[in-house]
């Protein structure tokens, strides 16, 4: 019997370790999952967040030499201004929903540090190189092969 | 109404579920009533079943390989221009492919199992047959319901939309198989399992026949883990391998409890211990694997790769619930002759070594199942969307994984029952030594991450124990006369499951050491470069030198030529590239790569200027990558060792099957 309370005795302390372990973990890696009016109706600055929402069109700014990334993420009510160090993510366009992880800068705009990109699975009726830009671009590719 | 290749495969599906449903209730009345007849029927159905599903799977493959775009499935994943051998692989590149060959696997399964145990175990065999023919006849209603692969598209499209270009990749021929084997396979032990629990014969036969072939299910799945997280590191290019992703995380989870239950039935058979534990070890693995299925098929969880949605999430969940519901009933109903026969004797001892690496798998299992589901039960109770990502899995389970690898080191070694001080010094004295000299040489080399530390020193310390282990058993065999080659050998195969195991061990160990250098030793940049010049990154120099379009089947892409230099001199030219695919409206980036044994050089091309006059790239310089897929190769080849039948044990094997007394 008494060896039995002992066993249970060490089992209860491991879990109540585990348990903290998992309420630490939770209350130091809990992100908000918000849209654009949601935030801006309570922006808290470095608080992490996943914001949600669509690439503005005419809003994406792309500038290599700083590696400055700028666009704005709408939900059709508010609209988030949105800033990243890198070149825009595989799946990620304007007019595209994208999500990206960060945080408020408090300067007026959301300073993201990863851009998840959603990418579509819907079916598209097929016509030949659909996507627009597509022919476009093997067009100046081609060109540019010509002057190097 | 025309009669093509969709109503074709619709009808083979059909009657392919018509069949098992009658060979599941066939197998019920014939084991209850005694009757063979019935049970031979049963068979039958279960064979033509299989027979049907194969049918099926070759009918859509010949309608890829034929470009049949009549039927929805072939239009939305291939267009004319898909090469050959992703025409193959596109057949379970999605949802309905997917469970077509999940359910012909199960089929392969359920054909194994009635070729082996028809004869060997009539009592159990009719209601093992059972089970697994009402799981095949589930997955059968999912393909001809909420699923159908066959669907016809009307008006017939003249090309298809193609298939996902992340799918292109050889990894996708070795993947998902090597994934659903390991899925469908936890379907025999189940089966096994509540056969056990309806008969009541719960005794060595179960044992025996559960573990093994709960071995080769964990064999595949491990092997699916490790092919996924090569797939991830080689083709989304974002340099990693495991990214908790609820997708990943579906797959692990019943990993984890399987690899509990490979341990605990060890303490089942030697002392008689834990069997209702067992039991609940293998409901809950089988349970999880349907569990993952939902998570993923259903859409419930927003995931990078998870499916589209559908009404499939009802189906999984109703039957999931039901097989919870009826095992967990069994085991109730059951409870008095699942008493264990013996009890723990001392804290120092295998069994309790045992039992805290249960205790320690089951909690990875569920802080992995909390981190999933944690967005839903959030958003349910508080009605606030909140996720927790990668840092909440890193976190708690370090610790947790590092004490497993701890006990990994103590488990084998120490006594059953009750370890005496002597015992414990003379198996854990040097390991011991060796173990804080190896996390002191760390130290000393440079090594200041207080993890990575712990990491090192305990492995060190479980490799010590393992080599000792070793060690003493070749020197015991080479007294007999042998000499060390063939003493080393001979151990291996005559004890085939402890020596599998130990490099099941070593293989863990050198994964261990492989993500703790990864995460800690890893470094990257992104820079934009005009062309000619470059960008510097430990050591190496990465020069742009020329962009490139080229045009492939079904795509066109933009390469970039990059002359890598390192101390040395010239080192390498790495050619990563952006894929632009008609069907997609943003490009793809194909990564470029070299792997190294202590550092791997990637490359991703980022962004170009169409003139090709700049490049934004990302270098990263992975270090210890390689040791993830050598470890997981080293233990692959335990679990095979593992597998194979013991010579010696045959004997033992043929003790009659006694049904447990209480």
């Amino acid at each position: 019997m008494k060896r039995r309370a002992k066993f249970l005795v060490g089992g209860l302390v491991i879990l109540a370790a585990l348990a903290y372990l998992i309420y630490a973990g939770v209350t130091q890696s809990l992100v908000y999952f918000v849209t654009p009016t949601e935030l801006l109706a309570a922006p808290a600055a470095g608080k992490s967040y996943r914001l949600g929402g669509m690439v503005q069109p005419g809003s994406l700014k792309w500038e290599p030499k700083s590696l400055d990334l700028r666009f704005v993420l709408s939900d059709g009510k508010a609209a988030v201004p949105v800033r990243h160090v890198g070149p825009p993510p595989d799946l990620f366009a304007e007019g595209r929903g994208a999500v990206v992880e960060g945080s408020w800068s408090g300067e007026g705009f959301f300073r993201a540090s990863n851009i998840l990109a959603k990418h579509s699975e819907e079916y598209k009726a097929p016509h030949d190189g659909a996507a627009p830009g597509y022919q476009e671009l093997l067009k100046t590719l081609r060109g540019s092969q010509a002057s190097p | 109404m025309t009669v093509g290749a969709p109503e074709i495969g619709y009808a083979l599906t059909v009657i392919g579920f018509a069949l098992a449903l009658w060979g599941a209730g066939a197998a019920v009345l014939g084991a209850r009533g005694g009757r063979p007849a019935l049970v031979t029927s049963a068979e039958r159905a279960a064979v033509g079943a299989w027979a049907l599903v194969s049918a099926a799977l070759v009918l859509l493959a010949y309608s890829f390989l034929t470009f049949d775009f009549s039927i929805r499935y072939v239009a939305t994943n291939t267009n004319l221009g898909t090469p050959f051998y992703y025409r193959i692989t596109a057949v379970w590149g999605a949802l309905e492919g997917s469970i077509i060959l999940w359910a012909w696997m199960l089929g392969l399964y359920t054909f194994i199992v009635v070729r082996r145990y028809r004869r060997r175990q009539p009592a159990l065999y009719p209601w093992v047959l059972a089970v697994m023919l009402s799981v095949l006849a589930f997955f059968l209603l999912v393909m001809t319901v909420p699923a159908p692969p066959f669907q016809r598209l009307d008006p017939v499209p003249a090309d298809g939309r193609g298939l996902n270009p992340l799918l292109e990749d050889s990894g996708m021929i070795t993947h998902p198989v090597a994934l659903y084997l390991g899925f469908t396979g936890f379907t025999v032990p189940f089966a096994f399992a509540v056969a056990a629990l309806i008969t009541g014969r719960v005794g060595d036969f179960w044992i025996t026949t559960t573990r093994r072939w709960t071995i080769l299910a964990w064999y595949f799945l491990s092997l699916g883990l490790l092919i996924g997280g090569w797939w991830s590191y080689h083709v989304l290019g974002w340099g990693g391998y495991w990214a908790w992703d609820p997708v990943e995380n579906a797959a692990f989870m019943p990993w984890l409890t399987a690899t509990a239950f490979l341990h605990s039935v060890m303490i089942q058979e030697r002392r008689r211990m834990l069997k209702l534990w067992n039991l609940t070890l293998i409901i809950l693995t089988f349970s999880l694997t349907l569990f993952g299925t939902f998570l993923t098929r259903s859409g419930i969880i927003g995931s990078v790769h998870a499916f589209t949605q559908g009404s499939i999430g009802i189906f999984f969940l109703v039957f999931l619930s039901l097989v919870m519901l009826g095992a967990f009933s069994l085991l109730a109903w059951r409870l008095e002759r699942l008493r264990g026969q013996s009890e723990l004797d001392s804290i120092f001892s295998r069994e309790s070594a045992f039992l805290l690496n249960n205790l320690f798998l089951i909690a990875a299992a569920f802080t992995v199942f909390f981190g999933t589901v944690f967005p839903l039960l959030s958003e349910a109770i508080k009605g606030q969307k909140v996720s927790v990502g990668a840092p909440f899995f890193n976190l708690v389970n370090i610790p947790i994984f590092l004490a497993l690898i701890f006990l990994m080191g103590v488990g084998p070694l120490i006594a059953w029952r009750r370890a005496s001080a002597e015992n414990l010094r003379r198996n854990f004295l040097m390991p011991v030594v060796i173990g804080v000299a190896g996390a002191a040489l760390c130290r000393a080399l440079g090594v200041g991450n207080l993890i990575v530390l712990c990491c090192m020193g305990l492995v060190a310390f479980v490799a010590a124990t393992i080599a000792l282990d070793f060690w003493r058993a070749a020197r015991a065999r080479r007294r007999t006369g042998d000499g060390w080659l063939d003493a080393t050998w001979g151990l291996a195969l005559r004890q085939n499951r402890r020596y599998g195991g130990f490099i099941v061990h070593l293989g863990i160990l050198v994964v261990a050491l492989g993500v703790a250098g990864s995460q800690a030793w890893s470094t990257q940049t992104e820079a934009t470069i005009n062309r000619g010049a470059s960008v510097e990154l430990a050591g190496y120099t990465i020069r742009f030198d020329d962009l490139q379009p080229v045009e492939e089947s079904n795509h066109f892409k933009v390469v970039g030529t990059f002359t890598v230099s390192d101390r040395r001199g010239p080192y390498t030219v790495l050619t990563p590239a952006k894929k632009f695919y008609p069907q997609e409206q943003t490009p793809i980036a194909a990564v470029d790569y070299r792997l190294g044994f202590m550092e791997d050089l990637y490359l991703v091309l980022g962004d170009f200027a169409r003139d090709g006059s700049h490049a934004t790239i990302k270098v990263q310089i992975n270090r210890m990558v390689s040791w993830l897929w050598i470890g997981g190769l080293i233990l692959t080849l335990g679990a095979a060792l593992a597998i194979v039948p013991e010579p010696r044990r045959t004997a033992t094997r043929s003790r009659p099957e006694h049904a447990v007394v209480a």
